[in-house]
């Protein structure tokens, strides 16, 4: 008996629920061929703005979980990756038209990434954090704090590990995220946002947005209640203007870059906070 | 003379004076609200999009319209000189942005208020709560003296507290004459009068029959203004009550021809929402009542909201709270 097919049309991630784009829209997910797989949402500017504001209503209680806190729910995270491991490979090779060894290689990338980012959480404010040596009867201490809400513009040519590498370290130090995922290559970006719902991480903290990356970032890099804008996958987009426009509100950017992973890309959205306190007086 | 001409019309309307039988005839008299008709009727009202130059109108608007309150507990003379300095300057990057319409606040800080505004007082008005704000729960002479200070320390407007218990237990003649006190109580020296607005806290009231009644005991004992709440109970102002005592005022505007004006306040925190009270405004009791003389918002943090959006609407780029004031 043939069955019927049950075409999937996938929505946005937005202070963990699951809304459609506000606009309506939907576009069409093909495969490495051309052949139909499912149906995304294309994200309009206010379906970022409603991100914005979701991210921004998390940085508190994020940024004010401790520093283990956060990292063994980045942890639980790569765990619940693990389970999904063959849902991601599926959707690889669908959607890219790579090999299945390709596909698993990249999954095992990413999750291996997730775990190398999530034992940085409670270790990077040792390193880039210190006790500065000065002139008088005092402790000086500079600790790397978050920034906020950071906008991200994911890898475009790389499903799963492209957007693993911009996601995971802005979170490690307490930041919230508004990503845009890979227009071309949503499927892990949806699965990651379904991964993400079912984890230990805050509502909000996270936000996924699908669609035309084009039409989405200008609004993020001018958005007055962003504070950091990764343009990561940004390379074909008119980018320098986009620059200009994070320079208005004083964002810190990240230019466009084959993402590998590093320190660097952690503390790229962290303010360094240095205080003074007295000695004893005794 | 005019409040000799209002209180003839409504004795004429009741059919003799005010007593608990002859208020209770009348307003029991009134018909029922269909409470399905008018949620229904507030949610159609509720999905008017308003974009682009109307949604500009709008948000100015909106802020002519607010009375910027602050009534807690922990109220100082230094954050109610802030409040006042917002009032005066609700965007510092924007001289455009129009002034709100008065500053609410409790009688006691109505001299700082006044002191603050300066040239401004005139332009925007001094309300003050009264009548032993929120719960009413003051024996008359009480009630009476705090209203008559708010007035004496220069208050234009007066927001009394209905006695939900007198009104609940079916004492109308009770809640009516105090209203009518009250309004006396804010005759000042000169012989003319603080504006009265006359609290329902509709919150309390259980149902819709008893705001549509509330609402003309309201006008009928003086008021020139009915509100909807203090702000201190849940739920405070909501569309479909707002648009009950919208009813009443076209009702009563269209049998006596006089206008009384309507407050909600309380819950109202987004301009999304408040440009739904403006469409139910025009569309219930008529553009001419989008006036600070007829209607008002309870508010506080509604402004902030307002002028986040009248910023993205001048700049074009989405604005943040970093942009407001934090009060």
């Amino acid at each position: 008996m043939s069955r019927l097919a049950v075409p999937k049309t996938y929505k946005l991630y937005i202070g963990g629920a699951f809304p459609r784009s506000e606009s309506g829209r939907t576009y069409e997910i093909t495969s490495a061929k051309g052949a139909f797989l499912a149906n995304a949402a294309k994200a309009s500017r206010k379906d970022a703005r409603d991100a914005v504001v979701a991210a921004r209503a998390a940085v508190s209680g994020w940024s004010g979980a401790t520093a283990y806190n956060r990292g063994q729910v980045l942890y639980r995270i790569a765990e619940l990756l693990e389970g999904r491991r063959e849902q991601f490979v599926a959707e690889i090779v669908d959607v890219e038209g790579a090999s299945a060894a390709k596909a698993t290689a990249q999954v095992d990338a990413a999750i291996d990434r997730w775990v190398w980012y999530a034992g940085w959480a409670d270790k990077y404010a040792q390193v880039v954090g210190n006790a500065n040596p000065v002139a008088g009867p005092y402790f000086n201490i500079s600790v790397p704090e978050p920034s906020g809400v950071v906008a991200i513009v994911a890898p475009q040519d790389s499903s799963l590990l492209g957007l693993v590498s911009v996601v995971a370290p802005a979170l490690v130090a307490g930041n919230t995220v508004v990503v845009v995922a890979s227009q071309r290559l949503p499927l892990s970006a949806i699965s990651l946002s379904e991964v993400l719902a079912t984890s230990d991480v805050p509502k909000g903290v996270v936000n996924v947005l699908t669609g035309s990356p084009a039409e989405i970032t200008p609004w993020l890099a001018s958005h007055a209640d962003v504070n950091g804008l990764d343009l990561a996958g940004a390379g074909d987009l008119d980018w320098v203007d986009l620059q200009i426009a994070a320079a208005d509100t004083l964002k810190r950017v990240l230019a466009p870059e084959e993402v590998g992973q590093s320190l660097g890309r952690i503390t790229a959205f962290t303010e360094t906070k240095t205080v003074w306190h007295t000695k004893g007086l005794i | 003379m005019t409040e000799i001409v209002h209180a003839d019309r409504a004795l004429a309307l009741i059919g003799g004076e005010p007593n608990d039988a002859n208020l209770r005839r009348y307003l029991h008299g009134i018909p029922g609200v269909d409470a399905v008709g008018l949620q229904q009727r507030a949610a159609g009202l509720g999905t008017r999009s308003i974009k682009t130059t109307s949604k500009a109108w709008a948000l100015d608007r909106i802020i002519g319209l607010i009375d910027l309150t602050t009534l807690e507990g922990a109220d100082t003379p230094g954050k109610v000189r802030s409040l006042v300095a917002k009032a005066v300057t609700p965007d510092p990057g924007d001289l455009t942005c129009p002034r709100v319409a008065a500053v609410c606040v409790y009688g006691d800080m109505v001299p700082h208020a006044v002191q603050a505004l300066g040239a401004a007082h005139g332009e925007i008005a001094v309300a003050a709560v009264a009548t032993a704000f929120p719960s009413g729960r003051a024996s008359r002479s009480i009630k009476l003296e705090d209203t008559a200070d708010a007035v004496a320390a220069g208050a234009d407007e007066i927001d009394m507290v209905i006695d939900r218990g007198a009104f609940l237990a079916g004492r109308y003649g009770q809640v009516f004459d105090e209203i009518a006190a009250v309004k006396e109580a804010c005759r000042r020296a000169d012989g003319t009068y603080a504006h009265l607005k006359v609290i329902l806290e509709t919150g309390e009231l259980n149902t819709y029959d008893n705001v549509r009644r509330a609402s003309w005991l309201g006008i009928l004992a003086g008021g020139d203004f009915i509100k909807t709440s203090t702000g201190k109970v849940s739920p405070a102002a909501t569309l479909p009550v707002t648009l009950l005592m919208l009813e009443v005022v076209r009702d009563w505007y269209r049998l006596t021809g006089h206008q009384v004006g309507v407050k909600p306040a309380g819950g109202i925190r987004t301009s999304k929402d408040a440009i739904k009270y403006l469409v139910t405004v025009a569309e219930t009791a008529g553009e001419e009542w989008l006036t600070p003389h007829l209607f008002r918002f309870g508010a506080s943090s509604l402004l902030n909201d307002v002028l986040l959006q009248r910023q993205k609407v001048a700049t074009g780029h989405y604005s943040g709270p970093d942009y407001v004031t934090i009060d």
